[in-house]
Parts: structure tokens; sequence; C-alpha cells
């Protein structure tokens, strides 16, 4: 029993759940339902963005509502660099992903002074001022958003390929989830989860708890940078709604339901979500009420989410 | 007289308020290496803020604070922590959601001059077999081995009092500052754990404020009595016992 996110079934779990989504292409095109491909890349690429948040909110505790500035500015940066001329993805997905942590450190670094309700609002009110600065650009597009008017060159692989790309963030996906479940198993993640824990006796026990808590929340930021290059290259579009409070909101819902500290739980929730509102979107525009209707009943019965459930959420061996 | 004492800790004339009411008012003390030094005084005298002035909780308004050659004035309660000024809290401050074992292993992990910093985020903890060797040796040492992967907050309050010492005792410190270490214990929980302080006052220096007079002048080498936020004695259990104005102003028909 313990409280640091562990365990070998989970692993095994994890083997084979990636086994089915590497199978998942050829899978739709037996169906005739090519489409999927690049909504599955959608989900995936959510399932980054909210495992990013993850680490942030579920390991560190520190309840941010303004990663989407660093999901936005990913992208962005991306759609950015494609005007001017740089379309490697070697060069523009590291440099969003770098400019998305140079963020989060400037924004962390004043936010981290607060603590509650006051960190909720200053991450807020940061998060809204790079909306309506992104958003005021005309250059960038203003409303409309930046097009990307093609995928980005990534060697000799075909990003434009929808299977392709597919392959790519799947690729990407299990890499940062195997780092992060190495991160929580580290000296590092336990000194975070500990300070999530108890703040007060970390700092008494001699820890510099605001290094450690800004390092975390800047390593967020710098993977929902990596997700939002991702995601303009999906949409081909770095759009404002990327930046917008709602997105944060998302992400946020995202992460409760699927299991918030759980290495999975933004995986889970994303695809939960994401697949709910394919599903029934089709069905009732109102389909919301249904998804207020889990959160409600995920937040009483089961604070450790969907993966909580299911022995993979952070109390379990 | 013929040789300078060895000063650990030496506090010069601190004072702090919270608006207009002073908690410490020119508050001065010493304490000598290897003493157990208890400090005592009625409720509201400004102990348990002594302890959060010197350990760096809160911030003082005044007079300085000088630990092993250092001044502790914009030292930040990790850094002296690093320094060797360890405490424990008067009301119990333990993560309670982790097993006993993690609560220890994390006091000792952060000693970044034995393992380096904690900033290493790729091989797993597990393999820091020296990290958990050393909790299991603390656990050994007050009395929690049984308990080790208990979750902390599932202990008995008796036993959440030893673990809170374990912590502050994982950071190898110079000078521990015990906060009400019995506070809230029975007679058998309060006898055990003066046989705890008993046994570390051989490793370490202490300062130790208590309530319980029997276990005060059992343990302490000297005895400051702060009244009102100012030290009125220091001395030894004697002194102090003898002293008229400390018999006025606190002990009283305590000790008859």
């Amino acid at each position: 029993m313990g409280l640091y996110a562990t365990t070998t079934r989970r692993r095994i779990a994890a083997v084979f759940v990636l086994l089915g989504l590497v199978a998942l292409p050829w899978g739709m095109r037996l169906i005739g339902q090519e489409f999927y491909v690049s909504f599955a890349s959608r989900v995936l690429i959510m399932a980054l963005a909210a495992t990013s948040l993850n680490l942030v909110i579920g390991f560190g505790g520190m309840v941010s509502f303004g990663h989407a500035a660093f999901f936005g500015a990913g992208a962005y940066c991306v759609a950015v660099l494609a005007e001017s001329g740089v379309t490697s993805a070697w060069l523009a997905w590291p440099a969003a992903t770098g400019v998305a942590a140079a963020l989060a450190v400037f924004v962390g670094a004043i936010s981290l002074r607060t603590r509650g309700v006051y960190f909720i609002m200053i991450t807020l009110a940061f998060a809204q001022m790079v909306f309506y600065l992104v958003v005021s650009l005309k250059t960038w597009g203003g409303d409309d958003g930046l097009p990307l008017l093609q995928r980005s060159a990534f060697g000799s692989l075909n990003l434009k390929d929808d299977s392709t790309f597919y392959f790519v963030v799947l690729a990407i996906l299990a890499f940062v989830l195997f780092m992060l479940d190495r991160i929580a198993h580290s000296r590092f993640g336990r000194v975070i989860q500990s300070i999530r824990e108890n703040e007060v006796r970390m700092e008494a026990l001699g820890y510099p708890v605001f290094s450690f808590k800004l390092v975390c929340f800047s390593l967020g930021g710098a993977l929902a940078g990596l997700a939002g290059a991702l995601m303009a290259n999906q949409a081909g579009l770095a759009s404002p709604n990327l930046l917008h409070w709602m997105q944060s909101g998302i992400l946020m819902v995202m992460i409760v339901i699927g299991g918030v500290g759980s290495v999975f739980g933004g995986v889970v929730g994303a695809v939960l979500l994401l697949v709910c509102e394919e599903a029934f979107v089709e069905i009732t525009p109102h389909w919301q009420i249904g998804l207020g209707l889990l959160l409600l009943a995920v937040v009483l019965w089961a604070p450790l989410g969907i993966a909580g459930l299911f022995g993979w959420g952070r109390n379990r061996e | 007289m013929s040789e300078k004492l060895d000063l650990l800790l030496d506090v010069r004339g601190v004072s702090k308020h919270f608006g207009g009411v002073y908690a410490l008012n020119n508050a001065s003390l010493s304490v000598v290496r290897g003493e157990v030094h208890a400090l005592i005084g009625p409720n509201g005298a400004g102990k348990t803020t002594l302890i959060h002035v010197l350990s760096g909780a809160l911030p003082c308004n005044g007079g300085r604070v000088v630990f092993d050659g250092n001044d502790l004035e914009r030292r930040s309660m990790h850094e002296r922590v690093t320094l060797g000024l360890a405490r424990s809290y008067q009301i119990t401050n333990i993560f309670t959601r982790l097993t006993v074992l993690d609560n220890v292993a994390m006091a000792v992990q952060s000693r970044v001059r034995d393992w380096g910093s904690s900033f290493s985020f790729w091989k797993p903890f597990s393999l820091d077999s020296a990290i958990i060797g050393e909790a299991h040796a603390l656990l050994a040492q007050v009395s929690l081995s049984g308990m080790a992967n208990r979750l902390a907050g599932q202990l008995s309050h008796g036993e959440q009092r030893s673990l809170e010492v374990a912590l502050a005792l994982a950071t190898k410190p110079k000078l521990l500052l015990l906060d009400e270490p019995m506070a809230g214990m029975g007679p058998e929980e309060s006898e055990r754990m003066v046989g705890l302080i008993e046994h570390l006052a051989q490793q370490v220096t202490i300062l130790l404020v208590e309530h319980d007079m029997d276990a005060v002048f059992r343990l302490a080498d000297r005895i400051s009595v702060l009244v009102g936020g100012t030290v009125i004695a220091s001395g030894s259990p004697e002194a102090i016992r003898g002293d008229a104005e400390v018999r006025r102003a606190y002990l009283g028909d305590e000790v008859a």
C-alpha cells in the first residue's frame, strides 16, 4: 500500500492497449472507416495534452487553469515557423516544446508564489492574456487562426499520410507515458507527490519546494507545447480555440474523469470524453448533460477516476 | 568559566508582533552544543512563535539569530534545514497518506550532501537502497519498525508523535527543535518519548519546548523561561527551580 503511483499489472495492461492501438489503422481499413484514423490521432494528441496537465495537477498538486496557453503556444509556434519556411519537424517540434517550456517558466515563476484559488485565478489570467494577445495579432490570423499549409516534414516519413501521422503520434505518446511512469517512481516524482500531500512539511525537511514545483510545472508546459505542435499538424491550423480557457477546462475534465495522479488518467479521460462526444453528438446536441452526470458520478464515487476503478490509480500497488 | 562556551544557537533580542500584539519581545536565548535546553513558559508565552521564527516559518521583526556561525536572517526554511536546524511540530505534521517508511525515506532523501540532489528523473527510487536502509534503521530507533508499511494516518497518536520526531531526526540535524513532543500523550506514551529523547540527546543538541514539568526537569541540562514574549530566566534546573521570579510568574505550586 502506498500513495506513489506504482504497479506491474498496470504495465502489462499498457502493453496490450498499445498493441491494440498499433493495430487500429489496419482494423479501420478493414471495415472501411479510414476517417477514424485521423480522429484517433486527435484523441491521442488530446491524451498527450491531458497527460501533461496531469503531471502538474495530479502529481504536483498545482491546480493550473491556464494549461491551454502552453498547448496553444506549441501549435502557433509550429504554424509561425512553417510560414517563415521552417517545416522540419525535427526543428519545429522541439522549438514548440521549448517555447511552451519558456512560457511555463515565466508563468510558473510568478504564479507559484500563490496558493489555492489564487493560483487557479492567476494561471487563468495569464492564459487569457495570451489568448487575447494572439487573437489581436492580425499577422497570426486573428480569430481565424493561422493555417498550417502542410504537415511538418519528418525525415523520410510522410506525415501527410494519416496512418503514418497516427503512428508518429502514438510513438510520442507511448514514450511520454513511459517517461511519466519513470518520473513518478524517481526521486523527483516522489518529491513532487509528497509536496502535493504536505508542502509545509517538505519545506521543513529541507526541500526547496518552489524549485521542485517550478520544474514540474514547466515540464508539464513543455509537454503541452509538444501536444500543441502535433495538434496544429493534425488540424492543419493553429486555432485560437486551443488557447481558450475552455480548452484548459476540457483538459481538466479529462484528467478528473480519467484519474488525477495516475499515469494513464489523461489517456483514459481523453479517450472516453472524445469517443463519447463522437458517438453521441449525432444523436443529440445535448449529450454534454450526460457528460455532466458522468463527471458528477466520478467526483462522488470514484475520486481516483476511471483509471482508479481499474486499480491503475495512485492508491494501488 | 575558564573555557568559552561553544554556542550552537544564539538568539539575540528577537521580537515578533502580529499587528500590535507582541508574541516575542526582545527574547534572548543561547543553546550550547551538546545540551538539552528546555524552553518553558505559560500558554501564550510565545514558545511556538519562537520555534516558528527559528525554523524560518515566520520572519521576525527585530533581533538576530545566529546558528552555528550563520546569521539566519534571509535564510529560507529549507536552507536552515540544510544548515542543520530541524524541527518537529506541536500539531502532528506528517504525510498521512504515505506509508510510515515512505515518510521517513522522504526525510532521509532530503540530505543533498549525502545522496545528491533529488532532481533525478529517471532512476527508480527503489534502487536507492542506502536511503531505504537508513529509513528502516530510523524506524527501529523510534520503535516503529513493525509499522513500516502502514499508512501514517492509521497510526495511533503516540506513534504519530514518534514518527514526527523521526522525520526531523532523519535530516541529521545539529540542533533538533522539538515543539511539545509529548502533546496529547498518555503517561505511558510520555514515558516512552522521554526515553527516546534521552537516547537522542547523546547524538544531537536539543531545544525542547514542553509543558510536562516532570519530563523537563528530567531531561534538561539547562532551562529558559519565556513569559510574555521575553526570556525572564535561563539556567540549570536547580537554579530555575529556586528562582523567585520564575516561581511567581509561572511555576507556582507545580514545584512544591
